[in-house]
This record gives C-alpha cells, structure tokens and sequence, in this order.
C-alpha cells in the first residue's frame, strides 16, 4: 500500500517536472512546479518525515512559488514571451544538457548500486529536526542566518532609492 | 475511530461545512442588517432563511461562461484550489476528543499549509482572466497574503512553544487548567488580524475592493465558478474561527456540555464577532494595510515569541527545582 502510493507520487512529480521544463506559457510551467512540489511533500511524508513534507508546502509551494507568479504578473508576458520561450525549447538546445543531466543520473543510479539506502519506517518528529538543527548543524543553521541578512541589506539598499524619491515629492 | 468511522465522518464534515457556508451567506446579511438598523433578507421562508436556497437556485442557473481572451485551462482550475485547500484544512481540526479525521504530529502546519495554497485561487484566477482590474487584485492579495502570512506563522509559535507539541489535540489537551487566551494574548490578537487577512474580509478585503476595483480577481467570473469563490471565502472563515477555537480558546474543554457543543458555540461566537468586525472597521488604505503587516504586527509577534520563550524557560526551570 505504501509503496503504490509512493510510486504513484513520484510518477506524478517526475511527469509534473517534466511538464514544467517543456511548457511555453511561463504560468501553466509553474502550476506543473507547484504540483512537483506537492508530489514531492507527500513522498516526504510517506518517508517519515512529515515535517520535512510541512515545510516544503508551507515555504516552497505556499510562500516562494507564490513570489514567482507574483514576477510573472508584474512582467505581463503575453504571446511574444511564450515565442521567445518556444524558440528556446528547440531540439538542439536540449543536447548538451540532456547528456549532462543522463551522464549524473548515471552517477547516482551507480552510487545508489553500491550503497543501497534503506528506507527507514522511524518517524522523524519535528523536535529531533529542531535538535539537529541546533546540535550538529549549527554551524549551517548560522551560515543560513548570514546569507539571508545579507539578502534583507542588499534588498533594502536596492529599495532605498525608492523611498527616498517619493518623499522627495512630498 | 474505526477506518470506516473516520471516512463516514470526514464526509459528514464536509457536508456540515460546504452547508454551514451556504447557510452563514444569509446569516451574515441578516445580522449586518439587524446591527447596522435595518431588516436585511427577510422575505422568503423563516426569518429568511429561504434565500439562500433562492441565490443558489440562480447562481446554478446562470451561465458559465468563460471569457474567451482569457487562459482557459488556469481560469477553470483557479476557483476549485481555494475551496479544496479550504475542505483538506478542516481535516486537522479537532472537533471533540474522538471527533477529528487526522491527528498528525505536524496538524498545525498542515492548517498552515492549506492556507497558503488558497493564495494561488485568488493569485491564478487573476492572472487568467486577461483582465486589468484582475490582475491588479491578484497583485494586491499576493502581496497582502505572503506578508501576513509570516506573522500568522509566527504568532502561533507561541502556543506550539507552550504545549511543547503541533498537534491540535496536544494544544486543547495543554489548555485544561488555564486557555491560551490568557497567556498568549499578544498571539491571539495578531493571529485575529492575520486570521481576517488571509481569509481577504472586511476590512481586509482590498484584492476585490469593489470602489476602485470593480470587483478585484473575480472580475470575470460568473455563476457557478463565482460561487467556488464566494464557498472558499466562507469556509476560510468558518475554518479561521475554528483554529482559533481550538488554539486559543480551549476547543472542546468546556463545563455541563457535551464537547462538541462546546466547540460549536465558541466557534460561533467567533463567526459572530468576525461579522461584526466587517460591519465596524472602514477599509484601510493599501500602503497602511502593508505598513500595519509588516511595521507594527511582525514586530509585535517577535516581542510575544521572546516574551513566551522567556516564560517556557522559567516554568522548566521552576519544574527543575
């Protein structure tokens, strides 16, 4: 039962992908990646790591692909932008990408030959994430914290100019 | 509950809640009506009671069209998302000891989750009507709903850090001496605002402002798929109150009555006050709504998340001793 239900969610995310990658219309490839995105939160939950699956709805699917349709909104890209992004789906250009991309499944199906991974029935509770995160891992946890601060003054220095001319014109 | 006592009763639940929406459209007019000094629906059947019957015999009636400049596929799928993410999140709300669908250790997030899906009905049903005023009520609640978003998280962070659990039944569990009312007030009345804000009411209700929008994302949209709007809005506030219900207010625990009683009249209370709140309050202006999100409510969470976090401390401390 959960072995159908894991391989029926990653068809659905492997198919979803595949659809994001092909589609023209830059909305329609972001539903197909919000789906993956799902698809891909209930094998973290069948896993045994619901968290992990909370997480990926709640940050990927429901806060930064919302931030993506937000872009594509602001833009407006109307048939000329779906040509341009046909011209780009041509054949020869997926030749050099396909072959890198079956030279590193090549790898991890290798990889995955000489170290089998056993898939673990031991549930992940939300406190042992949280106590990893602050007891082995700390050091990314800190790393994270930096990229981001500097994320939060770079985008306020952008923005500032903004701020400035509009009380100009008060 | 047995497998088959669970489905019986998840179905029963979806049943009450698609009904109790219907039902809180004229519900919502009649007490607008009584409190604002005038009568409201009052014609057809009991107290009125008919018109709902009445609206939805004519929105089934009229006809579904679909606006041929717009992006077909999107426009269809947009209204379904919102009623859908609605319904899953009422599987984690526990109605009375034995009466819940899913008790998960993370049901909290899940709740969570499902709210942030139903940004993209409104987000997609925007973008795919091709339509000017639509897009920019699209724009307005994506921008409103990920910024109060982030503090709707946040502000519950409290109660999760009190209880020392995400699961519902843990937090109504955790709430038998004292509800998280009292302790977590700061979290209650941001997780109030933010509660109204994702639910895009009154006096939140800017991605449809009718003045200056005509009528904001669902422009376009008529009949029944206008209906799966107006059905997600209603279940978003009947599942708002719900939350707050069980997160704040004590759920089911309640003296002399049975349980689920108990839950209902709280949540109906809630519902009550949230349809007050719309008759009350005018309606903000766009940079005061995002000045109020981020300027004055992220800063207050932080402050009750130290605050809680502080208090965890010193109870674990004392429990130490």
């Amino acid at each position: 039962m959960l072995e159908t239900l894991f391989y029926g969610a990653a068809l659905i995310a492997l198919t979803a992908t595949a659809a994001a990658l092909t589609r023209a219309n830059a909305a329609h490839a972001l539903i197909y990646l919000i789906v993956s995105l799902l698809a891909v939160a209930v094998l973290f939950f069948l896993l045994g790591a619901p968290f992990a699956a909370a997480l990926e709805i709640v940050i990927y699917a429901g806060a930064i692909m919302v931030l993506f349709v937000f872009v594509i909104m602001m833009l407006n890209v109307g048939e000329s932008g779906r040509a341009q992004e046909r011209e780009w789906l041509r054949a020869r250009h997926w030749i050099v990408p396909g072959i890198l991309a079956a030279a590193l499944l090549l790898e991890l199906l290798l990889a995955l030959r000489h170290n089998p991974v056993a898939t673990s029935a031991m549930e992940v509770d939300p406190k042992r994430v949280g106590l990893a995160l602050f007891g082995p891992y700390v050091l990314a946890v800190e790393i994270a914290s930096l990229l981001l601060l500097a994320a939060l003054v770079g985008a306020y220095h952008l923005g500032r100019h903004f701020i400035v001319r509009r009380e100009d014109q008060r | 509950m047995s497998e088959l006592g669970t489905v019986t009763f998840g179905l029963l639940l979806i049943a009450a809640a698609v009904g109790g929406a219907a039902v809180l459209t004229w519900f919502e007019r009649r007490l607008l009506g009584i409190w604002q000094d005038r009568y409201g629906p009052d014609r057809l059947g009991p107290l009125g009671i008919g018109q709902v019957v009445a609206d939805m015999l004519k929105l089934l009636t009229k006809d579904d069209w679909v606006p041929p400049f717009s992006d077909r596929f999107v426009f269809v799928f947009a209204p379904t998302a919102i009623v859908v993410a609605m319904l899953l999140g009422f599987a984690v709300v526990p109605f009375a000891p034995q009466l819940y669908v899913l008790d998960i250790n993370i049901g909290l997030l899940f709740f969570l989750g499902m709210t942030s899906l139903a940004v993209y009905s409104v987000l997609l049903g925007g973008l795919a009507s091709n339509n000017k005023y639509a897009l920019l009520g699209g724009l307005r609640s994506a921008a409103q709903m990920v910024s109060y978003e982030v503090f709707m998280g946040l502000s519950l962070m409290g109660v999760v850090m009190l209880t020392g659990s995400f699961s519902l039944r843990a937090i109504v569990e955790a709430q038998r001496d004292l509800w998280y009312c009292v302790p977590q007030v700061l979290g209650l009345f941001t997780f109030l605002i933010a509660g109204i804000a994702e639910s895009h009411r009154l006096p939140f209700d800017l991605p449809e402002a009718e003045h200056e929008l005509t009528a904001g994302f669902h422009t376009e949209y008529g009949g029944m798929k206008f209906a799966m709007f107006m059905l997600g809005e209603y279940l978003g506030l009947i599942l708002i109150s719900c939350m707050i219900t069980t997160l704040f207010f004590g759920g089911w625990l309640g003296p002399w009555l049975p349980p689920l009683l108990w839950f209902c009249l709280k949540t109906f209370a809630l519902i009550c006050f949230f349809v007050l709140l719309r008759g009350a309050i005018p309606r903000p202006r766009y940079d005061q709504l995002m000045t109020l999100g981020w300027k004055y409510m992220l800063p207050l969470t932080l402050l009750n998340l130290v605050l809680t976090g502080a208090l965890a401390l010193l109870l674990e401390g004392q429990r130490h001793v």
